[in-house]
């Protein structure tokens, strides 16, 4: 019990990640309808930022974690003006291509700088482990989790109060119209890429000090794709819960999988097994929006 | 455009795969160079000839599925495997060569079918989404269904034998991979100028007209998958046979990717198009090696960042052709040749 306990808990933290990248995934398509398969490589060029300006470049934490969020406000407006805004329009197969692209260049970028071995931050947080439940749990856990919690309820109150949260839901309804009504969609689609690649940074900068972080963290971006499906690609809430219900998902699957048929290595596929099974049975998720069409 | 001169008296010569005697003529002529090039070339184009050939195989039927019927897969690399490991198998048991293909491509196909089956709920990026999983659910199983596909291992492959004649050699296998090649391709023309095809085309247009005008879309969608992988499976088996080990990474989500990345760059939607892309995306790694080797002796570092910069030029590759050819080569050779045929006058 306590182990599946422990597998909950570790599933949790991954999934509030899970849940901050899905986050910026979710973002980017309900402002701009693109489908972003670099996501995971934002992470991965986020973590590394922060880890060269903490580790090689000797700067305090505090102060490189403001830095990494500013290169990632530029690398997001790069992105949507260099690649992104001259396939409006195009195609939905040539958006996804541009952006797998973006992911090659975005590691292989990492790569000639850093290499492939896995990098570790310093500590930041106390290693002493927190009791709950009778339960040990690295502080970096507790921290991760509310981060997390904490970027969901500002996200929340912007696009629900903020006039330009308000305008980025407009754009999402309606291109047409909200440019009628005086919005610039260009500001708001490279705004949304900018918050894309903050939360990806953070979520980056967590996986990290939990981790330690390698060349391969892309790979974590094709996790978010069964999380967002679950909670409906539109949808905050929906990234936020699909996250967590991935993460735990995929911790417990492992665990059981390991104990009753003794096979390695479920997590990486257990994701998208109930992904396949989401989309047979509800394909727009838990609060995502239902395409109708009517001819 | 037609060649000045040649006119159609019936609907009939207007569908022929080869309208005029001087594109018969050329294709003679590179069937002819084709033939001859194993005897007459160093090993090592012979080798990249034939990884070309099978990579064209891979692109010509995803470019059925997603550019002529509008599918987007990113599984298509996990259905060149299923042929492959399926191939490998067969082959283990004893069984002859032809048959072994034709089992690879169809266990593929039963694959590609049964992914494809969400297909008729799902569409553009969920659909995409969807083929993903289908990749990685593969991938897995390539991976811990040791008992067949030898785990991350891999397992070994014995060079194809028909009738006694056994193709051990790269000039040997460049013929039968040639020859399937050639089946592949004319079979994907024929197929698009079919009735198929021609439901496959309505149903990338616009679905709901198709089915309107009478068009099975589940039936359509489900044939395109399932022709899809079968011609992936017999790829994934000669790639078997010519490698002689398959491996599960070789059938990576990014195997998916090098071929949409083909019919992206070579024209959606055309066979000549997927050739192109099918060529050029398999020759960019050799030149950059090539290109490497030659900096190399000036700055022996380089040969580190080999791996990163393949990777990277690549996306770059298909970022650049996205914003600035998004039609692919197929285009430009289009305009090669109007440029030919108008020539004085380029009007």
């Amino acid at each position: 019990m306590e182990y599946y306990l422990q597998l909950i808990i570790n599933g949790l933290v991954v999934g509030s990640i899970y849940s901050l990248v899905a986050l910026g995934f979710v973002i980017i398509y309900k402002a701009t309808k693109v489908v972003n398969f670099a996501q995971g490589e934002m992470v991965m060029a986020g973590a590394y930022i922060c880890f060269a300006l903490t580790v090689q470049y000797q700067i305090p934490f505090a102060l490189a974690f403001v830095m990494t969020l500013a290169f990632s406000v530029l690398l997001g407006l790069l992105i949507e003006r260099m690649i992104l805004r001259p396939l409006i329009g195009e195609p939905i197969i040539s958006v996804i291509m541009v952006t797998i692209g973006l992911s090659s260049i975005l590691k292989s970028l990492v790569q000639v700088f850093w290499g492939t071995q896995i990098r570790v931050f310093p500590h930041i947080l106390p290693q002493e482990p927190f009791m709950l439940m009778g339960l040990p749990i690295a502080p970096v856990y507790i921290a991760a989790f509310v981060l997390c919690l904490l970027l969901f309820a500002i996200f929340s109150l912007f696009f629900k109060y903020s006039s330009v949260g308000i305008a980025m839901r407009a754009t999402a309804f309606d291109q047409q119209a909200a440019q009628s009504m005086g919005i610039g969609i260009k500001n708001i689609f490279a705004l949304s890429w900018c918050i894309a690649a903050v939360v990806s940074s953070i979520g980056g900068i967590i996986l990290g000090n939990i981790n330690g972080i390698n060349s391969q963290l892309g790979h974590l971006g094709l996790k978010v794709f069964p999380a967002v499906i679950l909670g409906g690609l539109d949808s905050l809430l929906g990234a936020a819960l699909g996250g967590l219900i991935i993460g735990v998902l995929e911790n417990v699957c492992e665990g059981l999988a390991r104990e009753l048929f003794n096979l390695g290595g479920f997590k990486e596929v257990a994701s998208f097994v109930v992904l396949v099974i989401i989309l047979m049975v509800k394909p727009y998720g838990l609060f995502g929006t239902e395409e109708i069409e009517r001819v | 455009m037609l060649k000045c001169g040649l006119f159609f008296t019936s609907y009939n010569k207007e569908d022929q795969l080869f309208p005029s005697m001087f594109q018969k003529t050329c294709l003679g002529l590179f069937l002819v160079a084709m033939l001859i090039a194993p005897q007459v070339l160093d090993f090592y184009y012979i080798s990249v000839m034939n990884l070309i050939m099978i990579a064209v195989i891979g692109a010509v039927s995803l470019n059925l599925l997603t550019g002529v019927c509008g599918q987007m897969s990113l599984g298509h690399g996990a259905f060149v495997g299923v042929g492959a490991y399926g191939c490998a198998v067969l082959a283990a048991k004893g069984v002859p060569f032809v048959l072994c293909l034709l089992g690879g491509g169809a266990l593929a196909a039963v694959a590609g079918m049964f992914f494809g089956i969400p297909s008729l709920r799902l569409k553009g990026i969920y659909l995409a989404i969807s083929t993903l999983a289908a990749q990685m659910i593969l991938e897995y199983v390539f991976l811990h269904w040791s008992a067949f596909t030898g785990g991350a291992n891999g397992m070994p492959v014995d060079p194809p034998s028909i009738m006694g004649f056994s193709f051990d050699s790269d000039e040997r296998m460049f013929y039968l991979i040639f020859a399937v090649t050639v089946l592949c391709v004319l079979g994907v023309s024929n197929i698009i100028r079919s009735r198929s095809g021609r439901a496959f085309v309505a149903i990338r247009d616009f679905y709901q007209s198709a089915e309107n005008v009478g068009v099975n879309l589940f039936q359509f969608k489900l044939q395109a998958f399932a022709t899809s992988s079968f011609m992936a499976g017999i790829a994934g088996g000669l790639w078997a046979y010519y490698t002689m080990y398959i491996t599960p990474e070789q059938f990576s989500i990014s195997l998916s990717i090098s071929y949409l990345a083909m019919i992206i760059i070579g024209g959606m939607g055309s066979v000549t198009g997927a050739i192109f892309g099918a060529v050029f995306i398999t020759l960019l790694p050799e030149v950059l090696n090539t290109a490497t080797s030659l900096v190399g002796s000036f700055a022996p570092d380089i040969s580190a960042l080999m791996a990163p910069l393949k990777e990277g030029i690549f996306g770059l590759t298909l970022v650049l052709f996205l914003i600035f050819e998004p039609e692919g080569l197929v285009r430009k050779w289009k305009m090669i040749k109007a440029y030919w045929k108008l020539y004085p006058f380029a009007y």
